[in-house]
């Protein structure tokens, strides 16, 4: 029995258990959701998260220790962003097209998102740094963990939030978009896309790669637009 | 295959050195997304092992996310406090937020000359 326990102290450890872990329950997540044909609830970022939760409480292994092996799939984010390129330089014809249209819905989307956080938090009595760390939480994490630090918002609670965001956007933009009406597939990557970043771009890219291409635009174009539009914004507000 | 891969990582660096240099509040890696557009829009086509890489990495784009969903584990005890005005707020923030741009982009896309766009998904 004590040998049981020294080999868990050593895999405890050692990167590779919680890699495996990461991929792992992501793999069970992805078949549940494969399995289920889509059943929004069970969006596999979800699932994969409360998996790793509920085995990091039950192992008492604090987040530091997880991410030691967990940063392998965390850096691939960065080269995963830089390929976004290709599915636009498809798309590209297309987008130039609408560059307009998109550029106006762009800029409503991303006010709406910024401003309806900041008018609910407030009805809701949030108190200013949980409401300055929820403002950046449609643009893309590295963006919105620098506009938080900007806004006086909690960069790493704010992170949180921004997670939060793009699995409710995924789990459930579409579903809303369809009981709207809205059949255009490149509208509902969009949107979701602008509101609710990376996640519902991944989202997408199931659906299609067109739709995967008009969310990763949305995506991209939002992480500069909520960098510059938060601090204006809550300059205006005269939040502070 | 593997110069593409040294390719990307090294657009991806050129990324964060602009940001830096500039101090740009924008991440490396959309600037170098951004650099990468410019470059293929001179190409009709991707070539061929690049475009694999891409459809490689984007294919498991939602396992990448969890290691920072994740991160969630160290809040607990400050999200349970407000949890509930936490939640409301997030989630009607983000659908009035996709409710807008869908309808503003519904009110002026131009119609599809091809396809239409339409689909019943």
């Amino acid at each position: 029995m004590s040998g049981l326990f020294e080999t868990w102290v050593y895999l405890a450890e050692q990167p590779l258990l919680w890699l495996t872990l990461t991929v792992g329950a992501y793999a069970l997540a992805h078949w549940l959701f494969v399995a289920s044909q889509g059943f929004a609830l069970l969006n596999p970022v979800l699932v994969a998260v409360l998996l790793i939760v509920a085995t990091l409480l039950a192992t008492e292994t604090d987040y530091a220790t997880y991410f030691e092996g967990a940063q392998f799939v965390h850096f691939l984010l960065g080269p995963a962003t830089v390929l976004l390129a290709i599915p636009l330089h498809a798309q590209a014809k297309r987008l130039r097209r609408q560059w307009l249209p998109l550029t106006v819905a762009l800029v409503v989307g991303s006010a709406s998102a910024i401003l309806s956080a900041l008018i609910i938090g407030r009805l809701l009595g949030l108190e200013a740094e949980l409401i300055a760390s929820l403002l950046p939480k449609s643009a893309t994490t590295p963006v919105a963990m620098g506009v938080a630090d900007q806004v006086g918002g909690e960069p790493s609670l704010t992170a949180v939030f921004v997670i939060l965001t793009g699995i409710t956007g995924a789990m459930a933009g579409v579903p809303m978009l369809k009981a709207l009406g809205e059949r255009d597939s490149d509208i509902k990557g969009f949107a979701t896309g602008v509101a609710a970043h990376g996640i519902a771009t991944a989202r997408a890219f199931q659906h299609s790669e067109r739709a995967g291409a008009y969310a990763g635009l949305g995506m991209g174009l939002n992480a500069v637009l909520t960098a510059l539009l938060v601090p204006l914004l809550v300059w205006l507000v005269g939040y502070y | 295959m593997i110069a593409f891969v040294a390719a990307v990582l090294g657009l991806q660096l050129a990324g964060e050195l602009i940001a830096r240099w500039l101090g740009l509040p924008v991440p490396g890696p959309v600037i170098a997304m951004l650099v990468l557009f410019v470059a293929l829009s001179f190409r009709a086509q991707p070539p061929a092992a690049l475009s694999q890489l891409a459809n490689t990495l984007l294919g498991h784009l939602s396992l990448l996310f969890v290691p920072a969903g994740v991160g969630v584990i160290s809040y607990l005890g400050r999200l349970s406090e407000q949890w509930l005005a936490i939640g409301i707020t997030l989630v009607m923030s983000t659908l009035i937020a996709i409710a807008a741009t869908a309808f503003t982009l519904r009110c002026l896309k131009r119609p599809e000359p091809d396809t239409k766009g339409l689909d019943n998904s």
